[in-house]
């Protein structure tokens, strides 16, 4: 198994508190990888280092690209995602105002060029690069049944699928990681079932590593291959589901100290 | 939506409006019906309309709050009040078009890179400044002759020429924000960690809406500058900007169709309203004070006015 990302000693401070300490993990091709943790515990602001929206304090995190590790350190959260890590929101960011379609497309922004005077005296390349581009996302939203909802606009889908869209957003970006911050948070058992099964079915169709924050530990035992636990900035525990749960520092962590 | 190939036979039903409203004005013209007056007005409200879709494309769809579109229309103005009466032709003037173009996306860039990192009312007072910035280098300076400002300025701008510019300029916004480059700056007003996230560049996108917003104004400025041949650097305060504010605001940010209409309503209104002397400002501002009250998203919202949804409403009607 190659690696994909791998983090190491990754620290970071806002001000006096150390919100992420020495944490390292590595993620591998095609793995479904989960990071856990009680609340507070410092997995979204992870999350926002390995897409950069926040920069570390110290440590290092290396993307692999074309055969080489490629360190991410200074570059942009818009440098990362186009590197290939795609990423969903704990509370959904979708662009409420523009229609489904409208959604994916900005995701495929760099995958099409439209020269601006090409674009706006109309030459006929750009009907041909628009058509295009249109068909691979309606292909796209058709995998995930969201093309009968494709000229609605974000907001007014139900919340299940504003959810489903995020993640579909996030994969007509071609990534080779999936970042999921907490999909099946708000939702019902029924909403989560289907969600675990839409997590298979990308991991399957699409042959991405999927690194995915949760705290509905059924999604997580059923689906993660390696989970990853966070409590107070640190890394307690690495392993498989089961390995983690007879872990006993994890144990200790969810449930407090026995007796 | 629906295909692409629908949409050209909507695209050309805008164009055949676009050419009948030409020859409209000319035949109202020819028999008399629109004077000099008239005329005036709605050359007025036609630079309104190039100046207020420019900056609904920063406001509306960029979601940038700027506030200094006049500077960028006093760069174009007097670029071509300056370049028209030292070479007095038509080319000269065209000239003056494309270097007044040019001047304002330079000085849009120079505006833009450090104040679109700013958000909201900071971005705004910001582009004030950098707006009276302009005005106060323009009033200082000879070759714009200072305070006094420019007069007999070769008119070249004359109606055809400003109908024929506020519709490509039309043209070339909306299918901007009907492409790819439009889609992205939307995502930007939308959420901008999101788009961020999505691998878009965020300031580069806002630099891009800004400076053809800027580009745009300083059309407007020029045909300006060369239809009333008498120009000064206090046209371009403050308060010109705010006007084209209003148009935006109240046509409804985000609406392109809902510009035009607010920029015909107010042109109209501030025409009539000529005749009632002092209390001119008053009625027009309590006009204001109006719609907002009953349609505080203005006058159309976000929505535009459509004639795909114009047709399906007569489809049926008639069924």
């Amino acid at each position: 198994m190659t690696t994909i990302l791998k983090v190491d000693k990754l620290v970071k401070k806002f001000g006096g508190l150390t919100a992420v300490s020495n944490v390292s993990m590595q993620l591998n091709e095609d793995e479904l990888v989960a990071l856990i943790g009680p609340n507070g515990a410092g997995k979204t602001t992870v999350f926002n280092l390995l897409t950069g929206v926040i920069s570390q304090s110290s440590g290092k995190i290396c993307f692999r690209e074309r055969e080489e590790m490629i360190s991410l350190n200074n570059k942009k959260a818009y440098q990362i995602a186009n590197m290939g890590c795609a990423r969903t929101f704990q509370n959904i960011r979708l662009f409420k105002n523009m229609t489904v379609l409208d959604n994916v497309l900005v995701a495929m922004t760099n995958q099409y060029k439209e020269g601006f005077f090409k674009s706006v005296l109309r030459f006929p390349s750009f009907y041909r690069t628009e058509d295009e581009i249109l068909k691979k996302a309606r292909a796209l939203l058709a995998i995930f049944d969201l093309d009968k909802d494709m000229y609605k606009l974000a907001s007014n889908l139900p919340y299940g699928i504003q959810r489903r869209l995020e993640i579909v957003r996030g994969l007509a970006m071609k990534p080779k990681i999936l970042f999921l911050d907490e999909p099946a948070a708000g939702m019902n058992p029924e909403e989560t079932a289907d969600l675990t099964r839409l997590i298979r079915k990308i991991q399957k169709e699409f042959h991405i590593t999927v690194l995915l924050i949760e705290h509905d530990m059924s999604l997580v035992m059923n689906l993660a291959e390696r989970i990853y636990v966070l409590d107070q900035g640190k890394m307690l525990a690495e392993g498989t589901p089961n390995e983690i749960q007879q872990d006993k520092a994890v144990i200790k962590a969810y449930l407090g100290e026995e007796g | 939506m629906i295909g692409l190939k629908a949409n050209f036979k909507y695209n050309i039903c805008w164009f055949i409006i676009m050419i009948t409203g030409f020859y409209l004005m000319n035949t109202l013209i020819m028999v008399g019906l629109v004077d000099s007056f008239i005329e005036n007005m709605f050359v007025m409200i036609w630079i309104n309309i190039i100046l207020a879709t420019g900056l609904n494309l920063i406001i509306g769809f960029a979601g940038q709050f700027s506030l200094g579109h006049a500077g960028f229309m006093a760069i174009g103005a007097y670029t071509t009040a300056i370049i028209t009466q030292k070479a007095v032709s038509i080319g000269g003037f065209y000239v003056s078009f494309i270097v007044g173009m040019i001047i304002a996306v330079i000085a849009a860039l120079l505006v833009g890179i450090p104040t679109l990192r700013l958000r909201g009312d900071y971005l705004a007072i910001a582009t004030m400044g950098a707006a009276e910035i302009i005005r106060i280098i323009i009033n200082n300076m000879k070759i714009t002759n200072g305070p006094a400002g420019m007069f007999n300025i070769p008119q070249f701008a004359t109606w055809p020429i400003v109908y024929v510019m506020m519709c490509i300029t039309t043209i070339v916004t909306v299918n901007f924000i009907n492409s790819r480059g439009g889609r992205v700056i939307k995502s930007v007003r939308e959420d901008e960690i999101a788009a961020e996230a999505m691998g878009i560049n965020t300031t580069k996108w806002k630099l891009a809406a800004f400076v053809l917003g800027a580009a745009t104004a300083a059309i407007a400025g020029s045909l300006h500058a060369s239809y009333l041949q008498t120009i000064a650097p206090n046209d371009f305060g403050i308060m010109e900007s705010i006007s084209i504010l209003i148009i935006v605001v109240l046509g409804g940010v985000g609406s392109v169709t809902g510009t035009f209409v607010a920029a015909v309503v107010l042109g109209v209104l501030d025409t009539v309203l000529q005749d009632f002397g002092t209390l001119r400002m008053v009625i027009y501002a309590a006009a204001l004070i109006l719609i907002m009250v009953f349609k505080p998203s203005g006058l159309l919202g976000t929505r535009e006015i459509s004639i795909r949804r114009l047709f399906s409403y007569i489809k049926r009607r008639s069924v």
